[in-house]
């Protein structure tokens, strides 16, 4: 869990250029982040390379902080 | 009523010889060639080994490397050249310039190719979802300008016009015409190209376009030379700051020199076999805008790009062009030391044409031991040493496939 966090933080900072340390667990990617819509596009491409799955775009527009990213990836993983 | 005059102000450079105008302008006058085996991807596949490739070259010295990340190299190289040339002109000390009559014409031979080369392999392994958002916005050509404006906060024109290896040529002249017609005060204004991969380099090899002298790549460009077997490809921009000459007289600018003529032409003859007609019609189009006569010019900056066919037409496009006067000229190429920047050509082409006037000194064209006069290149091509001389006017010429053709002349001030 702890561990798919970090790699889940790590990548939103890599996509979005801040550093990892301002990526929080409740950061919204848009409000506190920067992103635009076409960044939060490509970080989604990123989640799904890193952890080897694929988000429907229904369900990835529901994805907009960190902590739903967490539990996306979280709960398709254990799956 | 008359013209409004357009002076250069500011110039920008990205290109094989040098990641600035300074260091590429002292390589150039010691004959120093950019030429090197490709090292960009694997060519050893392709008849063509060699290429003018751009080195050592940091883009996050200009952007941020997220932003970075998301655009084709070509933009890189535009970014760069414009963003140099704008520091150089001193507009960012201007007290309320008014942004609103700034303009960015920067334009690119093909664009993005190697990032759409690179999409068409992920979309074909991984399927359509592997396109990326930043695909379309990263390869689009008008992007360069695009960006420069939103970078600077210019708001006049934005645009970038696309005519193969003419590019640079037209968008600098294009960009003075705006200036001149009254729609901005200053033009950022160039090319740049991008373009060192495996579908560019292949599909020039195919058309049996490019030099294959694979084991000596600094002498693969070798223009008006007997042993010249096409062209090399380079990678970069050329971008210059064009202001109004009031403009840049009223805010103490330094002036390079003036762009006094632009000319236009098509051979309307074939799609890549050039014609003299076509380009000596430019030309002439380019002196009659200056209301210059061919005796007033002593430099030409030529297409030169060491093609068989090329570059003896283009001698006899200026034999046609100038008369008698062209034995009078010095006749250079650069490329025999950047290799063909393609969309770029004409950007760079036109900051060595003004450093010329500017300095009073044609760059070499290297590599040229046996000249091929028995194949009609007899003119005087400052072969092999830079040399100081009285320059008063100097014109670059760009051609490109589809036989389009321009002419810029500077004049020094």
């Amino acid at each position: 869990m702890e561990n798919i966090e970090a790699r889940v933080k790590k990548i939103v900072a890599e996509q979005l250029g801040v550093n990892e340390a301002e990526v929080k667990i409740d950061s919204s990617f848009v409000d506190d982040l920067g992103a635009d819509s076409l960044d939060t596009v490509e970080l989604v491409m990123a989640l799904e390379e890193e952890f080897e799955c694929e988000i429907p775009d229904e369900e990835a527009e529901k994805i907009t902080t960190v902590q739903q990213a967490v539990d996306y990836v979280t709960a398709h993983l254990n799956k | 009523m008359s013209k409004r005059r357009v002076v250069v102000t500011g110039l920008g450079h990205v290109s094989p010889v040098g990641n600035d105008v300074t260091s590429g302008w002292a390589n150039l006058l010691a004959g120093k060639s950019g030429i090197t085996t490709i090292t960009r991807f694997d060519a050893s596949d392709i008849a063509c080994q060699v290429a003018g490739e751009v080195k050592g070259f940091d883009i996050s010295q200009y952007i941020s490397a997220k932003d970075a990340r998301r655009m084709d190299v070509f933009i890189h190289y535009g970014i760069a050249a414009a963003l140099q040339a704008v520091a150089d002109s001193g507009l960012d000390d201007v007290p309320g310039l008014d942004k609103t009559r700034v303009g960015v014409n920067i334009g690119s031979g093909i664009g993005g190719l190697p990032l759409i080369e690179e999409t068409g392999v992920a979309r074909h392994e991984g399927g359509i979802r592997k396109i990326g958002p930043f695909f379309i916005p990263g390869s689009l050509i008008n992007m360069v300008a695009g960006h420069v404006s939103i970078l600077k906060g210019y708001q006049g024109p934005s645009y970038g016009i696309v005519s193969a290896c003419t590019t640079g040529a037209h968008c600098i002249g294009d960009a003075a015409r705006v200036i001149q017609y009254g729609d901005a005060d200053v033009m950022v204004a160039g090319g740049a190209e991008g373009t060192i991969s495996s579908l560019a380099v292949g599909g020039f090899a195919a058309m049996k376009a490019l030099s294959t002298r694979n084991d000596d790549p600094a002498t693969a460009s070798r223009p008006w030379d007997k042993g010249r077997d096409g062209f090399v490809m380079g990678e970069g921009a050329g971008v210059l700051v064009l202001e109004e000459y009031e403009h840049a007289v009223k805010r103490g600018a330094k002036i390079y020199a003036e762009l006094v003529g632009f000319g236009m032409s098509s051979d309307a003859h074939h799609i890549t076999a050039p014609s003299a007609e076509g380009p000596a019609r430019g030309v002439l189009n380019a002196l009659r805008d200056a209301k210059l006569n061919p005796e007033d010019v002593q430099y030409v900056n030529a297409h030169g790009t060491s093609t068989p066919l090329g570059d003896a037409n283009e001698t006899n496009a200026l034999k046609i062009a100038f008369g008698d006067h062209a034995k009078k000229l010095v006749v250079n190429s650069t490329k025999s030391m950047t290799g063909h920047l393609l969309g770029g050509a004409g950007g760079v082409e036109a900051i060595y044409s003004i450093l010329a006037v500017h300095n009073q000194v044609s760059p070499p064209t290297i590599n040229l031991h046996d000249q091929d006069i028995e194949g009609g290149c007899d003119l005087d091509y400052c072969a092999n040493t830079a040399r100081d001389m009285k320059i008063d006017v100097a014109i670059s010429n760009s051609f490109g496939f589809g036989g389009t053709n321009g002419t810029l002349v500077f004049k020094r001030v």
